[in-house]
């Protein structure tokens, strides 16, 4: 009775997380394809402004303007369009950044569970270091003296968050180390390089890919939040964060302005987290 | 009545008898003497960063606070009044001398002393963060005990799912969903400020909230509440989330235990069972991970108080920031650092003194 009750509850958390996996898979799919092929879908240059046009509401409210879907800013810029085209800088911090951080990150954590000693000094020291910046404010410093544009927002990202990375496959490869498989690999004369790549490497390598997922919601965010700030790309461009802070000032005349990047990137924010966790449960051994 | 049975029962949880005064008072010794001189590491590398990274901004603060009609003439001499045109090296020598001394400089926009602004702005962005943790535990620790009392049913999945939600989001995005919520479509919060500005206020501190209530003007301390509630909703939420989920991970596994079974057979209810017995032992892990988290809450304070107009340390950095207000920025940064340290090193040398297996060690 018990044991019947107890494989239901786990094939319903498989079942569960196979559903919230294939959603966010699909709605990161669904990006990807608008930011490829924003130019061709959007139905309006993004960049338009049309002052006759300002302001109007989405289609299915009165006093809207057919073809503009979601409405238009105060600049009478087409919102739906700009979306589209927001999602090109968002994936692109996503992907570049996201990668990049787990590259730096990934192994500075390697070197410094595995070889311990004055490396893992060192690199323990400097993460003790970064974790006492407020990362917001870090980066919002870091763009001040970068200058704005796409790439200083990637050096930020990267800059700030190799932490995380470097924080937990460290304790990984900690953990690894101690195991009885690397001991019995050194006794059988491998190197230490060869042991780190061969034996730790693939062992930690699920984690890493988790960390990935999830940073690459966090560099949306960032993003967000520095277009948010104006520090982003440039004010013209249109990305999410910066829609978002249009929309904050003008939010009891045109609600809409915020509400559908917000939307958007809470959905892109939401998936990229929950493929994330789902990864994690399906490289848990105990759900397999 | 049978008190000395739980009691015993407790011990076995903790498997190693109560350990001598002596022994943990070394222990705690020893490690507050190494966790010191980390922090002091820590402390040093982040002025050292923050000194020389700020200097490689692009932009002149001095000529920016000039008139436009100043001369070059003009700049180099407020240049050398605020000590800018001297080598680097020696700028910094100069300040950490002056922080050392409890002088942090000048700040160049408002020619104010660094040390009153940060003082001033820093009691605002502190009963944020505590009105912020006090939400976090409560809501966090309600998803908890109601998540263990109906476990396995469908109200556990309905806290599973909304942790999950409330974990993948991060404060900036909360913040402008209550934003949303609770500011335009059913508008019962503030949306921006601390208070609204024209109420006079009869305050000697800078701790509104606190002076507020100890003075009892209630009308007051609901116009502070309705200001802060949003932004420090915003940055409860993922905390929540994370309490909720360790303390009913920890609480399950607790109700697990010979001595919560022996609860149990004395016949007392789940709900008493949950509250009496199973929380006191589970929350240990909690209270270690809510010190750290508490951490990165404050780090969240700089763009929540951006979103909500708040004026709070965090805010003051923004600006500061985007006027290159070099001696601002680094005494903001700094304290934050001091913040951050300084709750970390609590919660470790807590964790020491209440954790009875790692005063063995």
């Amino acid at each position: 009775m018990l044991d019947a009750k107890g494989m239901d509850g786990r094939s319903l958390i498989r079942r569960r997380a196979g559903l919230r996996l294939w959603l966010s898979a699909g709605w990161l799919t669904l990006l990807c394809l608008a930011a490829l092929f924003a130019p061709w879908i959007a139905p309006k240059d993004p960049l338009a402004q049309d002052l006759f046009l300002g302001r109007m509401p989405p289609f299915w409210m009165a006093g809207s303007e057919p073809g503009y879907w979601l409405g238009t800013d105060s600049l009478g810029r087409d919102v739906l369009s700009r979306i589209i085209h927001g999602a090109r800088v968002a994936l692109t911090v996503a992907l570049v950044a996201g990668v990049i951080t787990c590259l730096i990150g990934a192994t500075l954590g390697l070197l410094a569970g595995f070889l311990r000693g004055w490396v893992d000094m060192v690199i323990s020291r400097l993460i003790d270091i970064w974790m006492a910046f407020p990362p917001v404010l870090f980066s919002i410093l870091l763009i001040a003296v970068l200058g704005p544009g796409l790439i200083s927002i990637i050096i930020a990202i990267v800059v700030i968050d190799w932490t995380r990375f470097a924080r937990v496959v460290r304790a990984e490869a900690m953990a690894q180390g101690a195991m009885d498989y690397v001991a019995s690999a050194r006794v059988a004369g491998r190197g230490r390089i060869g042991i780190m790549l061969r034996e730790i490497l693939p062992n930690v390598l699920p984690t890493i890919c988790v960390l990935l997922t999830l940073e690459m919601g966090i560099a949306v965010i960032v993003e967000a939040i520095l277009s948010f700030v104006n520090l982003s790309i440039s004010t013209d461009d249109p990305t999410w964060g910066g829609m978002i802070s249009e929309g904050r000032t003008a939010i009891h005349q045109a609600w809409w302005v915020l509400v559908f990047p917000l939307i958007t990137l809470f959905l892109t924010v939401l998936s990229f987290s929950q493929l994330g966790e789902g990864l994690k449960d399906r490289f848990d051994p105990v759900l397999r | 009545m049978y008190e000395y049975l739980d009691q015993d029962e407790d011990r076995q949880v903790h498997a190693d008898g109560p350990p001598s005064a002596e022994a943990t008072g070394r222990a705690v010794i020893r490690l507050l003497a190494t966790r010191l001189l980390t922090t002091l590491v820590t402390l040093a590398g982040v002025a050292v960063i923050v000194f020389f990274v700020i200097r490689v901004v692009p932009g002149n603060p001095i000529a920016m606070m000039l008139p436009p009609g100043a001369t070059d003439e003009d700049i180099a001499r407020l240049s050398a009044l605020y000590g800018l045109d001297k080598p680097m090296v020696t700028q910094f020598g100069i300040w950490v001398a002056g922080v050392l001394q409890g002088d942090f400089g000048t700040s160049i926009t408002t020619r104010q002393p660094v040390l009153d602004l940060v003082l001033g702005r820093l009691p605002a962005t502190l009963e944020l963060a505590i009105m912020a943790l006090v939400l976090a535990v409560i809501l966090g620790g309600t998803a908890a005990l109601i998540g263990t009392r109906f476990r396995g049913g469908r109200r556990e999945g309905a806290i599973d799912v909304a942790n999950g939600m409330a974990l993948s989001v991060p404060d900036f995005l909360w913040g402008l969903v209550l934003i949303l919520l609770f500011g335009v479509l059913w508008p019962i919060f503030h949306i921006s400020g601390r208070v609204t500005p024209s109420l006079d206020l009869p305050f000697t501190t800078d701790f509104y909230l606190f002076e507020s209530l100890l003075r009892l003007r209630f009308d007051l301390w609901a116009d502070i509440v309705a200001h802060m509630f949003m932004p420090a909703l915003a940055l409860a939420i993922p905390l929540a989330a994370i309490i909720g989920q360790l303390l009913k991970q920890s609480l399950k596994e607790t109700m697990n235990l010979d001595y919560v079974t022996l609860a149990r057979t004395k016949g007392y209810g789940e709900t008493r069972v949950i509250l009496r017995e199973a929380l006191r032992n589970a929350a240990l892990p909690t209270l270690t991970l809510v010190g750290v988290q508490f951490t990165f809450l404050i780090g969240g304070t700089v763009i929540i108080e951006r979103l909500f107009s708040y004026e709070g340390l965090g805010n003051m950095a923004i600006d500061a920031v985007i006027n290159r207000d070099l001696p601002l920025i680094q005494g903001i940064v700094l304290l934050f650092a001091l913040i951050f340290t300084g709750v970390n090193l609590i919660v470790d040398l807590l964790y020491a003194v209440l954790n009875p297996r790692l005063r063995h060690a």
